[in-house]
């Protein structure tokens, strides 16, 4: 049965929603990874159990797609270990990939081929037998509600239905992990709240653990953990709610002429300290909306424009590392997607 | 085995859903065969050869050999394609053997390397006056031969490119002047003799060679100054065999130690 591995990661703060006996799907222990001149993975340890959706959340640079290429067998890390069930992902690639699941961010259908051909060749390269195959496809294209739509060629469908079908290449063979890179990069927004319907609709029939990739805080906050990595380091890892409860009650977002000024004078006048960033300051506090008219009778000149707000993902990300997340390397602001 | 299959089928299917590929590989090196086949066919001689032969005869060969490395060359460009996009990524992260990406690619480049080549082909009754069903048949499996030789070639030299530009660089400075060189513009007799020395070591010259006497039934006449049929195929099959073991090794190396870079 499940054994206890003595370097165990840390424990997630809490496993929600699912029973306490869930089995652990992936373990990864301590990975590594360097460039020359660069350490990209700086010992990354985590866990996902069957059932639940796991989303890595960081910017562009954190580490996260190396971690993505490591788990799908692509890339091999410096140290650390990874295991799939009781598959080793590092020493034994072959076994682990029967059994793993691998949507990557770029299309991997044939756009000449049509839906149908598309997954029939995927369940040939992973040797259903020929019993189960017709089974398999027909469950898999009518989790997605593509069966209608199978015999058309993949160039001539929208954007949510090729990812769909992508979808349903991914686990036409069983995975007992499913790997998705920035699932829904592309997306519109109405496309993107279909792919969770359907991605729930399946971990609801499946034993399956997913891990996911994302930039997007709205796709972290819809999965069921995040950990939010940076500079390839894990900065912290628990349910949305958790995560947003470290902030504080609420947050005041404040515009004015002069940043700096104001937070030295909220500062000293009422004791808060502030953070600026992106022409904001940004105040955590517990009593949102009686803090908020104090400060602007106190400093009606300085303060142009005040939100308040619940925390949300965005805002774990600069508590914890000092930055904005859609800022990249660079410093130039990312359109949000 | 079943991946090798599918991913002939593949190559197949899109093949046949893009024609206009077709026309491309054919249509200019027939267009090459017409204009300098014509241009120089009066002032043509060849040494050794035949005196009645025109250069339009001459060239016919080297023209068919020319359409199967177009049809290989710019079928290998699909594999850069697809690891731009996610087929490839697929592919490798599913539990198959990585050779059979290798064999699976060759075998479906080659069968429609062959076939563009066989269009050409059935030009030889009117080309060359002693063709029979035996000489063209013959013709056909040097052409398979030709054809598996410049797909695995394709194959090595596309697998470690990551861009279109850098395969087009190397088809114009490796692939080109392999073909030039191959006695399929002019023979080797009558060429100076550092050209006639690269022309020895170019195993595209083998291939010509062959398909040479196969067109001639092997007749003892026809090109009698090259190498032989023999020796000339036995020289194909073993640069085939060496450049899709390499590939096959490249294929499995190159992916276990590579640190992949970041994909965005």
């Amino acid at each position: 049965m499940k054994k206890q591995r003595s370097h165990a990661p840390r424990t997630p703060r809490a496993v929600h929603r699912l029973a306490p006996r869930t089995p652990t799907v992936l373990r990864v222990n301590g990975l590594t990874y360097a460039y020359p001149g660069r350490a990209v993975l700086r010992g990354i340890s985590l866990e996902a159990k069957e059932g639940e959706i796991l989303a890595i959340l960081g910017p562009n640079g954190s580490g996260k797609s190396t971690l993505l290429k490591i788990l799908s067998t692509l890339a091999l890390p410096a140290s650390g270990s990874a295991h799939l069930d009781r598959w080793d992902v590092l020493k034994d690639p072959y076994e682990t990939r029967r059994h793993l699941g691998v949507v990557f961010q770029s299309p991997a259908l044939d756009d000449k081929l049509t839906v149908f051909e598309n997954l029939h060749f995927q369940a040939r390269l992973y040797a259903l037998p020929t019993a189960e195959m017709s089974v398999r496809l027909k469950e898999s294209l009518n989790v997605f509600s593509l069966w209608d739509r199978r015999h058309e060629r993949v160039e001539h469908l929208s954007g949510g239905l090729q990812r769909r079908a992508e979808l349903a290449k991914g686990i036409l063979h069983k995975p007992r992990l499913l790997l998705l890179d920035e699932p829904s990069t592309g997306l519109d927004p109405a496309a993107r709240l279909e792919f969770w319907h359907f991605l729930r609709r399946l971990l609801r029939s499946t034993k399956m653990a997913v891990v996911l990739t994302t930039h997007l805080t709205d796709e972290a906050d819809r999965s069921d953990r995040v950990i939010i990595m940076d500079k390839g380091e894990i900065v912290c890892d628990g349910t949305p709610s958790e995560l947003k409860h470290t902030v504080g009650g609420e947050i005041i977002a404040l515009r004015s002429p002069d940043l700096e000024r104001l937070r030295r004078g909220i500062r000293r006048r009422l004791g808060i300290a502030g953070t600026v960033a992106d022409g904001e300051l940004l105040l955590e506090t517990a009593g949102g909306a009686l803090i908020l008219s104090k400060l602007v009778r106190a400093f009606p000149k300085l303060i142009e424009a005040a939100t308040l707000r619940k925390p949300s993902l965005e805002d774990v990300f600069l508590q914890k590392t000092g930055r904005r997340l859609h800022t990249n390397l660079e410093g130039r602001a990312e359109s949000p997607a | 085995m079943t991946a090798v299959t599918v991913l002939v089928q593949r190559e197949l299917i899109r093949f046949v859903r893009q024609r206009s590929r077709m026309l491309a590989v054919i249509v200019s090196p027939v267009l090459f065969w017409v204009v300098i086949g014509s241009g120089l066919n009066r002032s043509f001689q060849y040494p050794g050869g035949p005196q009645s032969m025109t250069y339009l005869e001459y060239f016919y060969p080297g023209t068919l050999v020319l359409v199967v490395l177009f049809a290989s060359i710019f079928s290998s460009i699909s594999l850069i394609e697809d690891r731009r996009d996610g087929f490839l990524q697929s592919v490798l992260v599913a539990p198959i053997n990585r050779s059979s990406i290798v064999l699976g690619k060759v075998a479906g480049i080659t069968i429609l390397a062959a076939l563009q080549g066989v269009v050409f082909l059935a030009a030889a009754p009117a080309v060359i006056q002693t063709s029979s069903i035996g000489s063209i048949v013959l013709t056909l499996f040097v052409l398979v031969l030709v054809a598996t030789g410049l797909s695995s070639l394709g194959f090595l030299i596309a697998w470690s490119m990551d861009s279109t530009q850098g395969f087009h660089a190397i088809m114009n400075l490796l692939l080109v002047p392999m073909w030039l060189l191959s006695g399929a513009l002019f023979p080797i007799t009558g060429s100076a003799s550092w050209v006639a020395e690269i022309m020895r070591w170019n195993p595209l010259m083998y291939g010509v060679a062959a398909t040479r006497k196969a067109l001639y039934g092997l007749a003892p006449g026809a090109g009698q100054e090259l190498p032989g049929f023999g020796v000339s195929l036995l020289i194909l099959i073993g640069f085939t065999v060496v450049t899709v073991l390499v590939a096959a090794i490249r294929v499995q190396k190159r992916l276990a130690s590579k640190p992949l870079e970041e994909s965005r």
